[in-house]
């Protein structure tokens, strides 16, 4: 099993590390580390027991399932995991090796059982397995104090922002007697929504907020974005947003269906969707406003992702098939764009000390492929075709429109959007001035980029080329796997 | 074939990217033959056209089945014309930059990406394929006037990036909604044409998707981006700008807007033609008192388009025919007259203010740049000879039959538009000279001192100065394109005033 293959290959890493690398130096340690980690994930990856095209495999009434569409997020995700395990390379702020990718894997494993139950106490284990790697993992740094204050702000507010969580879960349990989303969603059938679930599901979409950064649950995110060490900070930024929001699509569209609601302009109606409207709403808004004021790339990155969150709930309030697939293909097409940002950012702020906007002076001169790299990961996280980033967007809000035909609901939603996606313009095209537009500082040496993250940015670079050209190579399954 | 325009300018920017940056005599010759080549393409395109074949398909493949999106490209008289301007435009901006010097590679590449796009809005008959390429056009046009331009050009970059994206943002949102109202199935343009919009929706459907359009287009009040950016754009990207990519918007608003939504089109004509006006007169009145040369070129430019969109709000053959040879008239004449202030002129003199070069004697020290200038003006006054004329005559005469005030009121535009070309003209190359005699000395370069003009700009200009010539004395050469379209089953209902 997939999950099996990872726990091994991480307490593999770290055995490795602990027995015979301790005496290497430490970039041969990471290397061999990234190495063992990335072969791992593959076999995962590819395993051929995991599912069969018959279907869907469900053990212990859904503490576990395996479906091909589980399959492709977590092929997604372990993807992710060995593109930072290839950022981590480059790393070099901590002698811990082996434990760091112990918990890199740990975290894979969280998030990948994440997306494979439909169990809710299994949901909340997963969860807390993920959130406290993702924690050390964001301390990590320890000549850094920056890097530990992150780590202390996301760990009070996610362990709060967790156990509100639990009590919300409990209170589901205690109103439906359940623990599998489906039989959930049979027992809470009903004309009215008991005031009792109104608590659980705010409590619920605090929980979730917290995790993919949504307004007001995102003041972490900023600080961690900036402070953690750049493996972290990407790791955070793309693959835990994946899990995060497909297991809040799957609760919410199966375990609360009845208590959808509607957002929609005159024709509200409480229940999650018009809560969660308004949470993106806030999130779009706040998330590129804020962005505009930013002096550091890595926290105008961190202001981007709270409002990309808040795009890719719009998607999710669509409570349709297509708007589930729209969603899923925004997260991980947007996960590996991040990533790509992320190592750009993390090799200028190595050559620089420093990510503000004039450590990126005259990159494109310094550092052409990084820069060509940049153009594409700014541009499609701005949503400009033909990159990835434009149908992506462009499929959530059609899905979001089109999931009130009649008197197109939630236009006002998607207008909002879009108009936050001009202002998101003007700060990418910002980033972008400065390496492409202002010369490099006199005296300002060419940055040392290893093949690694060369090949990395590249290939993410193609990549969102390609599937924005062809976006049915990733949409066609994903609407096939979501029927 | 005639999708190779789009392909081969792309192909040509991305072989540029991989030239050497110190090679620039190769980055110029694979710029201009790509240009060349989508040029010729456009020019087979409109002489094999027959104007019956209506609507010619060019390519239509299934591209996401799951939204009904088809890789759909086709054409017909109105995108063949504005197809062929592009060419045109293309390779004579390419001939005026031909002495760029910095980043030369990188300046063609961002080019021929606009050039690209460009060609593909023109050929894409599918609505969301229209939009990829309307907005993929925006970032190639910033970096070409932040990195390459002159006054004040990263604010130019960014005021014009941003109305552009807040335009097709408005776009998209009437794009999005007239899919889901019409059953979710499909973008082909064809098809929602013959969907039966509600009247209600066409009503604020139509105006958000048609301004979202027309402000590229230079549609008064949003126009405030055209001058500042076009003054700061480097040359080619001035003559492309308010060339073709004017166009777009004003091609966008008659292919989807109006051709989508006519009973939207019906409620709000009034208001848009009375907006159209105000761009003529006001943009003639603003170029009239400016004292930096580019700028009264640039006010000049929403002037005009304010002909293309009173053109298209008449809702009669002719006007529509005079809107559309409009739009390929004035992307000649910008041309030349960007190509004049900013490459003959600029590059050498270092100055735009008129005050300035009134006294630089350029009459004899650029002759041929007088004379192309002067040509350039009479054309840009409508003098009959020229292609603006006949476009502008039809403006008229199908403004006159739908607004007859408002023709009256256009007018006085034309007679302002003679003011500000013969005050610019005399100001600028036939000064009064730095006062000879006066004891004064002279600190500007005497006449002849001056690189002379090279034959890339004589060809260029010679293009041009010959193509408005020929279009103005035999204007059948594209109004055999135009009309025919327009009587297509297509475009036909928005033609009330009956054939020509």
């Amino acid at each position: 099993m997939p999950e099996t293959i990872v726990v091994a290959t991480a307490f593999v890493v770290l055995l490795v590390d602990l027995a015979a690398m301790r005496q290497r130096p430490t970039r041969t340690r990471l290397r061999c580390g990234a190495l063992l980690a990335g072969v791992g994930c593959l076999a995962a990856a590819f395993w051929p027991g995991a599912s069969g095209p018959a279907g869907t495999t469900n053990y212990y009434d859904g503490l576990l399932i395996l479906d091909p569409l589980t399959q492709l997020i977590q092929q997604a995700i372990l993807l992710l995991t060995i593109f930072t395990a290839l950022i981590s390379i480059e790393g070099g702020f901590t002698d811990h090796v082996g434990e760091y990718f112990l918990l890199l894997l740990l975290a894979t494993v969280g998030m990948m059982f994440l997306v494979s139950t439909a169990n809710i106490l299994m949901i909340f284990i997963s969860l807390e397995l993920l959130s406290l790697s993702l924690y050390l993992l964001t301390a990590f740094n320890k000549q850094n104090l920056a890097s530990a204050e992150a780590a202390l702000k996301y760990f009070l507010f996610g362990g709060m922002s967790a156990a509100i969580m639990l009590f919300g879960l409990s209170l589901v349990y205690g109103l439906s007697g359940e623990l599998n989303l489906g039989k959930i969603a049979a027992k809470l059938v009903g004309p009215t929504l008991d005031p009792l679930l109104v608590v659980a599901l705010v409590m619920l979409v605090t929980g979730f907020g917290f995790k993919v950064a949504a307004v007001p649950f995102h003041l972490w995110a900023p600080d961690a974005y900036q402070g953690a060490p750049t493996p972290s900070a990407a790791f955070i930024a793309s693959g835990s947003k994946v899990a995060s929001f497909y297991v809040l699509a799957r609760v919410l569209m199966s375990g609360f269906h009845d208590a959808a609601g509607s957002g929609a302009w005159r024709g509200f109606s409480p229940g999650w969707v018009p809560l969660l409207a308004v949470v993106a709403a806030f999130s779009m808004v706040l998330g590129n406003l804020a962005a505009i004021a930013q002096k550091s790339v890595r926290r105008l990155l961190a202001y981007s992702a709270i409002a990309q969150a808040g795009y890719m709930l719009v998607g999710l309030l669509a409570d349709n098939p297509q708007g589930l697939a729209a969603l899923i293909f925004y997260a991980i097409t947007y996960a590996f764009t991040i990533l790509g940002a992320f190592a750009v950012v993390g090799a200028v702020q190595q050559a620089a000390s420093g990510d503000g906007f004039a450590a990126f002076a005259g990159l494109r001169q310094r550092a052409p492929l990084l820069a060509c790299s940049m153009m594409v990961f700014m541009l499609s996280l701005a949503g400009i075709p033909p990159l990835v980033g434009f149908f992506g967007k462009f499929y959530l809000f059609t899905a979001a429109v089109h999931s009130a035909p009649a008197n197109l609901g939630l236009l006002w939603l998607v207008v909002l959007a879009i108009a936050m996606s001009a202002v998101s313009l003007y700060y990418y095209l910002q980033v972008l001035k400065q390496i492409f537009v202002t010369a490099a500082p006199a005296g300002s040496p060419s940055i040392e980029v290893s093949l690694s993250t060369n090949i990395l940015v590249t290939l993410l670079a193609l990549g969102a080329l390609v599937v924005g050209g062809a976006p049915n190579l990733l949409l066609g399954r994903l609407v096939a796997l979501i029927k | 074939m005639l999708a190779w325009t789009v392909y081969i300018s792309f192909l040509g920017a991305a072989v540029l990217l991989l030239l050497d940056p110190a090679n620039q005599k190769a980055a110029r010759t694979i710029a201009l033959l790509t240009a060349g080549m989508g040029l010729l393409v456009a020019l087979a395109g409109v002489v094999q056209y027959q104007a019956a074949s209506g609507i010619v398909p060019v390519c239509d493949r299934v591209w996401i089945p799951s939204l009904g999106i088809r890789y759909h490209f086709a054409a017909d008289g109105i995108s063949l014309t504005l197809l062929l301007l592009t060419g045109i435009a293309a390779v004579v901006g390419i001939l005026f930059s031909w002495n760029v010097a910095h980043r030369v590679k990188e300046f063609f590449a961002f080019y021929l990406v606009l050039i690209g796009g460009v060609y593909g809005v023109f050929l894409s008959f599918d609505l969301f394929l229209l939009f990829l390429f309307y907005e993929l056009a925006i970032i190639p046009k910033y970096f070409l006037i932040a990195i390459w331009g002159s006054t004040d050009k990263e604010y130019g970059a960014m005021k014009l990036a941003l109305y552009s994206f807040v335009g097709s943002g408005m776009v998209l949102i009437g794009l999005i909604a007239a899919y889901v109202v019409a059953g979710g199935t499909t973008f082909d343009l064809v098809e929602l044409a013959k969907f039966p919009f509600p009247e209600p929706f066409q009503r604020w459907a139509f105006p958000l998707v048609f301004v979202g359009f027309a402000i590229l287009a230079g549609l008064w009040p949003l126009h405030t981006w055209a001058p500042t950016g076009h003054v700061a754009a480097p040359t080619a990207a001035s003559m492309l700008l308010a060339g073709v990519v004017m166009k777009l918007g004003a091609y966008g608003a008659l292919r989807a807007a109006m051709t989508l939504f006519p009973l939207g089109l019906a409620a709000w004509r009034d208001a848009l033609a009375v907006l159209a006006v105000i761009g003529i007169v006001y943009g003639a009145m603003v170029a009239l008192v400016q004292k930096d040369f580019k700028f009264v070129i640039g006010y000049s430019s929403v002037s005009h388009m304010g002909f293309v969109l009173l053109g298209l709000m008449t809702m009669t053959t002719i006007g529509l025919s005079g809107a559309v040879l409009q739009m390929f008239s004035h992307g000649i004449i910008a041309g030349l007259l960007f190509a004049v202030v900013g490459r003959m002129v600029y590059d050498r003199a270092h100055t735009r203010q008129l005050a300035e070069l009134e006294k630089m004697n350029l009459h004899r020290a650029m002759p041929f740049a007088a004379f192309t200038f002067v040509v350039a003006g009479l054309a840009s006054m409508g003098l009959p000879g020229f292609s603006g004329f006949v476009a502008e005559l039809q403006v008229l005469i199908g403004a006159w039959r739908a607004f007859p005030t408002l023709a009256v009121a256009s007018g006085l535009g034309i007679v302002i538009g003679i003011a500000y070309v013969i005050r610019t003209i005399q100001q600028s190359f036939f000064g009064a000279g730095a006062g000879a005699g006066a004891g004064a000395v002279s600190t500007l370069p005497a006449p002849g001192v001056w690189e002379p003009i090279s034959v890339p700009e004589r060809i260029g200009a010679a293009i041009l100065m010959s193509i408005t010539l020929l279009i103005g004395l035999r204007p059948s050469l594209l109004l055999d394109l135009i009309v025919p379209s327009l009587n297509s089953p297509l475009m036909s209902h928005l033609v009330k005033g009956g054939p020509l």
